[in-house]
This record gives C-alpha cells, structure tokens and sequence, in this order.
C-alpha cells in the first residue's frame, strides 16, 4: 500500500507578532510547525502502513526551508519525503495550491507507485479555508472523503474503505473504493513520538526536492499568483467601533462596580432583565 | 482563497488587482446572486437564511435577482425548503430533485450543482461554511476552475460591479479583501452565524426552474452505510444562545474556569471560551468561540481576560451587547466592547455573579450560589 499524505510549513501561531505602527505581521524569528491539523492525517497514515504494511510518502509545497517540516515528519516514521519548491508557486491560492500538489501526487505516482490513500489535514492555520483537500480530490479524481473522524475498515484487496465522517448534526457512515482522498478530523488520534531508529534515519534521509518542471508541470500560467483566481487586494486593521466603550468606573468594593455593571447592561438591553429572572426561577 | 500574504505581498497583489483586465468575454453572461441551500433530512440549515439576506444586499445594489438553489430528494421538505427560501428574500429557485440526492454525498450534489452553474451562470455563488457546504464549495470550485474566498466575514460589491470578500488574515490583528478576477462565478462561504438573519416575510412561491441531475445510481461510488445523529442534536447550543460568557487565557488558570460557568449558570446563559484556552486543554473545543471555532451572536457577551484578537474579534461582532473585563486598558477588546471595565476578572466575576443574583432574585441566593 501506498498513502501519501499532504503536510504544510505554517509559522507557529503561538508566537506570531503584529508590527504595533505599520501593522504588518512581523514573521522574522517566528518558529515554523507542522500545520497541527496535518499531524492527525500523518498519525492515521502510520498507523494503516503499520497495520497493512505498505510506505508512506510525506510531500509539502513551500519554500526550500520546508526541508524541515518533512526531516520532522521523517522522525515520526514517514517512510519517504517529498518538497515541491519553486518561485512560479509563490502567492498560489487554493486553485493553484491544489493544481501544483495534484501534479506532484501524480509525479509520485509514477515514480513510486500509485497512492491508494491521500490524505490532507482539515485544514491549514494559515490559508485556513480547508479547500485544498477537495481541491487535490477533484483534480485527481479521487473518492472524497472529508471530515473522518474514523476509519472503520480498509479492505485493499477489495479495494474499499469505509469511514465514519462528521456531517452536520450527526456521523456518516460511508463506504466507497480506492483510490480516496481523506481529510481527517481534529483530536481523532495522538501523534506518536517516534522512534530512536527514526530519529537517526530521518537525520541522514535524503529528501527529494522537485521543481515545477521535476513535478511534470508544463504549465506555469497554472501556479503560484498567474493561477490564482483570487488576489488579495487590500489589507488592513479594523478600526475601533464608531462609538466608544462605556468604561465603568472601579470602585473599591467590587460589589458596587458589579452593580454599575448591572446598570449600564439593563439600560442598553432593558428586556434582558426579565428573560435572565426567567431562566433564574426555571433553574 | 490565497494564502496568508507574506510582508510585501499586500502591495505587489495590489497592484496585479489594479491591473485587473476585462472581464474574458464568454463570463459577460453571468449574472445574479446565488445562495446555495443547504437541506438534510428535510431541514435547511440556518445559514442559508442568513446568506439569503446577506444575497439580496448584494443583488440589489447590482440591481439582478437572487436566486436560490435547492438539491434535494423529492419529498415535503425540499418541497417546504423551496417555500422558504422566496420568505427570506429570494426571486426565483432552481430545484434539482432525485432519489439519490436523500442524503448529502459529494458525487451526486457535485455534479447537481456545477450542472445548474454551468446552465444558468450566476455572478456569485455563496454557500455556507459548514461540513457539507465545505465539501461541495471546493469541488464545485476545482470543477468550474474558479476563485473560492472561504470563511467570509463581510461581502460587498465594489465600484466596478466585482464581489469584495473579507475575511480575518493570518496572524494578527488583521482584515484581507479578496476578489476573483476574470473568472465566474465569484465563490464565496460564509459561516454560520456570522451574518444576521433577515427577517422572514410570508410570500407566495416564486418561479421554479427544475434541472435533471444526469446520473444514476451505478455512476456514484460512495455509499451510505448509515447516519448516526448527534444525541444533543437541537439542544440550545453556543452559537445560537442568547446570553453568552467567555473565559480567556487572563483568567490564570483551568481552574478559574469555574467562575465563567457559575456566572453563565446564573444567567441562563452558555459558556465558551478563546482559542488558547482550548489549546492549553482548560476547555474542549466545542466551546471555542471566533474564526476557527463558533460564530455567537447573543443579546449578551461577557469576556472575562480576553484580549479581543481579530479572529476572536470576529467571532462574536454580531452581539447586541459586548462586555469586556480585561486588565489591560489597552486591550484591542475595548475597540468593539460596548461596555468596557479594566479590573480583574478572577476576583470581580463573583462578584458579578452574585450582584445578578441580588436583582434579580434575592430570595433564591443560596440556591443560585451553589
Ligand atoms: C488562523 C488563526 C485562527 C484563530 N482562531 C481563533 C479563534 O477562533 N478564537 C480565538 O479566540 N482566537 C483565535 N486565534 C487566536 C487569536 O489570534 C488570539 O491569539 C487569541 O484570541 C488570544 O486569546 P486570549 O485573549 O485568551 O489570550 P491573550 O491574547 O493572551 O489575552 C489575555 C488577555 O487577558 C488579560 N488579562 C490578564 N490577566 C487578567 C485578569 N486577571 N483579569 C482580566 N484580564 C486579564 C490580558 O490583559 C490580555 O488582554 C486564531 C489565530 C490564528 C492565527
Ligand atoms: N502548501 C501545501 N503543501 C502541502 N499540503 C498543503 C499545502 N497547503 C494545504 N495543504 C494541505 O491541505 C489541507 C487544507 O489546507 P487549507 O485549504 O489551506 O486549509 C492542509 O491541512 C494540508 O494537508
């Protein structure tokens, strides 16, 4: 078996600064992670490989110093690692993020056999806008499989899998044939800590580092901002409410504050008071 | 979406957007407003209402229809659902119904929905940013090879007629516009909660345009084993509470959290939290509230020791009242607080919390204080 899971660089949320004048985010210094939501696709990747045997590959696309996420990734016991690098995918939304990943999905493909299983995180806590799992499906042509909170039974030799998916207001039990694109759900397993024999491995693997062109991609008007749909045109800091809180002044007793507080909620939303002494006397 | 701007990239995506050309001719057909409404088990999700609303803002200052689409089994509900969405504004509805739309599966919805754009071409696409909504968005984006702006927090229409998307940026306290050039439809998700629900007026039902989905049931591959419903299922929930207090990380500890939930005890109300506190493991993440957790829009919100950081910011801007409990004076919170107080949260909360008790109902204190 073959999965190959899709992992992104992200700065480490955490410690991200804000330029308090030009308000511009400060990224010099700041810590780079595995996207966290990405660390539950890898972690159930391991965990089929170790159970139906098989190879993991890792791919991220991002700059040269991404080499790390993946060294990283390595650690934890991805059998192989793959980093998409290149100028032309600067600025890429998710159309071109997904179009440059699926290309390299297919170069993996052809170099190390055909992946049954891609998986890629919920979604980033950067771009944030769980598309390029879908993405990557749909272009690929991949069974879609998003939000799995469980899978239940993979049968390789059947060529099926079924899962249990979050849907909204209750759990999908699905079932549907390789090859399949999963997305995984937050909190649905532990990270493992890898091994001593990992460490040492990862620590002298060789990542494999493609260009554009590497990945078979022909197309340059497809990547990066010239295959992005979206640009972003303006960004900015909002501006303070027209109107300005109503600072409450602290007394010494903080049950006179409390009582100014009471005030000050009761004359702005007078029907307040009677909806919170119902639910007090249904309590 | 495009991907977190890098120092210098709001000027040079700037000046690409200025650069914008005319609109490839064959897109000049598409036009008006769409939301997509979202129906399972017979009942629309909320948020389709919402962006219903949000729609006829736009479609009216583009001066075009609102239309909504509507997938669905052929049953009472979609049938009601249809009914609805002319009640909350739209002008006319496209309908695909069939058997194997029962149950909300990316193949069959995929192919329904990228059908009618293809057939009918709207200007914009909103659809909400719920699972499902996210499913099919992207696969109908990927399909069509068009921009998709996830998460929108505010939608406009600018000078030349584009749709202006907002959303919270990465890392700070910071806003992006996004817009789609030269391809159509400008997609966009909005998530729940984040816009107000309009007004529900009773009118007849509208023009109806039906659409085939052209496949049957050999052609999809995923096949549902089964539905398991939630058990809290239509509990009152954060998102749609009317009172709501909140816990930052200022409040010190997990243990401090007791104070949140006895003052949300006494009023009736939910309690939730600010991203860190679940990070740190003080409270599960059902109860985050902002950009990547809940969208709460209550008649009251009470935040104890949160600063008010932009994705918390817009997670909860849609409250009637704000009130913040910070330390910090300078706290971004009391930009959009109503009601601002600079003490400490840990010992004024139980005060607070026994002051409604006083009020509201003195002869049940030593219940209430429990
Ligand atoms: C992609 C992305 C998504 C995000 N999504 C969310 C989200 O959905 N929701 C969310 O909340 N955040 C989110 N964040 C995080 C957000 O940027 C902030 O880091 C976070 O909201 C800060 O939480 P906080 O206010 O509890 O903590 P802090 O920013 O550390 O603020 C603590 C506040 O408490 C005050 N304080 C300290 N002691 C006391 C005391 N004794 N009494 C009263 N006040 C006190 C301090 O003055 C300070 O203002 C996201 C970030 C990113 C990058
Ligand atoms: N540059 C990238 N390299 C590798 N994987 C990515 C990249 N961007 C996004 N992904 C994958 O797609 C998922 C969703 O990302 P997003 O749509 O940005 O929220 C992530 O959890 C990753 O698994």
């Amino acid at each position: 078996m073959h999965i190959v899971v899709c992992i992104k660089q992200v700065p480490d949320s955490a410690q991200i600064r804000v330029h308090p004048v030009t308000n511009t985010i400060m990224r010099q210094g700041v810590p780079t992670i595995i996207n966290p939501y990405d660390l539950y696709a890898l972690e159930e990747a391991l965990r089929l490989r170790d159970q139906h045997g098989g190879e993991v590959t890792v791919l991220t696309m991002g700059p040269p110093n991404a080499e790390d996420t993946l060294r990283k990734a390595l650690t934890f016991g991805a059998d192989r690692a793959v980093l998409l690098t290149d100028r032309f995918f600067a600025g890429s939304d998710t159309l071109a993020t997904s179009f440059a990943l699926s290309s390299a999905i297919a170069k993996v493909a052809q170099v190390y056999g055909a992946p049954d299983i891609v998986f890629t995180g919920k979604q980033t806590i950067d771009g944030d806008t769980a598309q390029v799992g879908p993405g990557i499906a749909k272009r690929l042509k991949l069974l879609q499989l998003t939000y799995v909170s469980r899978i239940a039974d993979l049968d390789l030799a059947g060529r099926t899998i079924s899962v249990e998916r979050r849907s909204e207001g209750g759990v999908q039990q699905l079932r549907t044939t390789l090859p399949a694109l999963i997305t995984m759900l937050e909190g649905t397993n532990d990270m493992r800590r890898g091994t001593m024999k990992d460490a040492l491995r990862a620590a002298r693997a060789e990542v494999v580092i493609w260009s554009a062109k590497d990945a078979g991609i022909e197309d340059l008007t497809k990547c990066g901002l010239r295959g992005s749909p979206t640009v972003v045109k303006r960004v900015f800091a909002p501006g303070p409410r027209a109107e300005k809180a109503e600072m409450i002044e602290i007394t010494p007793a903080a049950r006179d504050t409390a009582d100014s507080l009471l005030d000050a909620i009761f004359s702005r939303q007078p029907k307040l008071e009677a909806d919170i002494a119902a639910a007090q006397a249904a309590l | 979406m495009t991907e977190a701007p890098k120092p210098a990239a709001p000027a040079a995506a700037g000046s690409r957007a200025s650069m914008k050309k005319e609109l490839p001719e064959h897109f000049k057909a598409y036009k008006h407003v769409w939301v997509y409404v979202e129906v399972e088990r017979g009942q629309v999700h909320p948020v389709s209402f919402e962006l219903l609303g949000e729609g006829r803002k736009l479609a009216n200052k583009l001066g075009v229809d609102l239309a909504a689409v509507v997938i669905g089994p052929p049953d009472e509900g979609t049938r009601t659902a249809v009914a609805e969405t002319f009640c909350y504004g739209a002008d006319l509805a496209y309908l695909v119904e069939d058997p194997l739309l029962t149950h909300y599966r990316n193949e069959p919805y995929t192919r329904a929905l990228t059908d009618v754009v293809n057939t009918y071409k709207p200007e914009i696409l909103l659809l909400g940013a719920t699972t499902l909504g996210r499913d099919l968005a992207g696969s109908v984006a990927t399909t069509l090879l068009t921009g998709l702006t996830a998460d929108c927090t505010e939608l406009d229409v600018d000078a030349d007629a584009s749709l202006a998307a907002t959303r919270p940026t990465f890392g700070g306290s910071l806003l992006c516009t996004i817009y789609t050039l030269n391809f159509r439809p400008q997609m966009a998700t909005v998530r729940p909660r984040v816009m107000a629900m309009p007004e529900r007026v009773e009118k007849p039902v509208g023009r109806v345009i039906t659409h085939k989905l052209d496949m049957v049931e050999d052609d999809i591959v995923t096949k549902i084993l089964s539905f398991i419903p939630d058990r809290d299922a239509g509990k009152a929930n954060l998102a749609y509470a009317d009172i709501v207090v909140a816990g930052g990380l200022g409040l010190g500890g997990a243990e401090n959290f007791q104070l949140v939930k006895g003052l949300a005890r006494v009023l009736g109300a939910e309690y939730g939290c600010s991203r860190p506190v679940v990070q740190k493991g003080w409270q599960p993440y059902e109860r985050q509230i902002g950009q990547t957790g809940k969208t709460i829009r209550p008649k009251l919100y009470i935040a104890a020791g949160i600063s008010g950081a932009i994705q918390h910011r817009v997670g909860v801007e849609g409250a009637d009242l704000i009130v913040a409990i910070n330390t910090d004076k300078n706290a971004p919170i009391f930009d959009f607080a109503h009601v601002g107080l600079v003490t400490d949260a840990v010992r004024f909360l139980p005060a607070l919390t026994d002051a409604f008790i006083r009020r509201l109902s003195p002869h049940n204190r030593d219940r209430l204080a429990g």
